[in-house]
């Protein structure tokens, strides 16, 4: 229920520039203080910043950047490009389609910043954010999505077994790229956010978990069910390739 | 119903595998596991997936073009916070 919530505010929210209210659990909240006088042009953002830069300088980048200071934003942008367009990317498998989703995000982080009251931690609201930007994307364009609650719900029909057999150890040689990556674009979106996020993003089940609101336990099984559903399209494809 | 863990069919732990690792459980260590080799190289395929995956698609910057472009969005919102 809770991940039909946050799907739910993303996509009104979405149409709402000035709605305030963040994923999730982040609420409105009183007005915060204003820079109104920040009007100058911002700078180019930084380049690049190490992790260990990064996790130090993120909450004063972030206070700045709540208090409507450009600069930070800019900062801010900077320290978590990356990770929130690899995500895209990965999600999307295009690159245009990849950009314009990430520069959603990030206008999106604008318009909600000053709501981010710190009940989880800031990249984690932020890929929250991200990871509905995508899903409404997604769904509006119809492909294979379906609801984030119904990807981590055990879904009979696909129920185990199904990889039940003799084992293929061609996969054992190697995994062709292109091959991979239209197994992985042709998972429902559940499926693909969650080996996205874990075994190509490299984020931990407890973080996958509090970014989508699930339990460790469903983050992994459910994993396990993505990858079982990537091997069964690895070992057709070479076939449906051959038809072609 | 509960299966006698040391006694189970390929169909019988598969249908599992799901349920124990999510509960936390390595199964690679599975006594199912430990004696059947077509179990085994399910996991073992499982695992080069992922490893593929990690090797395949690295973690990738966007273009600098895109802050100029989100600036640009930004400015033609203006400044939502200002109410």
């Amino acid at each position: 229920m809770t991940l039909t919530r946050m799907f739910m505010q993303s996509s009104d929210a979405s149409s709402r520039a000035t709605s305030a209210a963040g994923p999730q659990a982040v609420e409105n909240l009183p007005a915060k203080a204003e820079n109104p006088a920040d009007k100058t042009d911002p700078p180019a953002p930084p380049s690049s910043f190490t992790p260990v830069a990064a996790s130090g300088a993120d909450a004063d980048v972030l206070t700045r950047a709540q208090a409507g200071d450009h600069h930070a934003f800019a900062q801010l942008y900077a320290l978590h490009k990356r990770r929130i367009y690899s995500l895209c990317l990965r999600m999307v498998s295009n690159v245009a389609e990849a950009e314009d989703l990430t520069q959603e995000a990030f206008l999106q982080l604008h318009r909600k910043i000053a709501t981010f009251r710190g009940d989880s931690a800031f990249s984690t609201w932020l890929h929250r954010l991200a990871i509905n930007v995508v899903l409404m994307h997604l769904r509006k364009k119809g492909l294979s999505v379906i609801s984030l609650d119904e990807a981590m719900e055990p879904t009979p029909e696909e129920g185990p077994g199904r990889s039940f057999g003799a084992p293929d150890l061609s996969l054992a040689g190697s995994i062709d790229r292109l091959a991979l990556e239209r197994a992985i674009s042709d998972l429902p979106a559940g499926y693909r956010l969650i080996f996205v996020l874990h075994d190509i993003e490299g984020y931990e089940h407890n973080e996958i978990a509090a970014m989508l609101d699930c339990s460790i336990g469903n983050s992994k099984s459910q994993l396990h069910k993505a990858r079982l559903k990537l091997r069964d399209a690895m070992r057709t494809f070479p076939r449906r390739e051959g038809r072609r | 119903m509960m299966l006698d863990r040391n006694n189970m069919t390929c169909e019988e732990f598969q249908a599992q595998m799901a349920e124990l690792i999510g509960s936390g459980e390595d199964v690679s260590t599975h006594p199912h596991v430990q004696s059947c080799t077509r179990c085994r190289a399910l996991l073992n395929e499982l695992e080069i997936i992922a490893e593929a995956a990690r090797q395949l698609f690295p973690v990738v910057d966007p273009p600098d073009t895109l802050w100029e472009k989100l600036e640009s969005a930004i400015k033609q919102e203006g400044d939502p916070t200002r109410g």
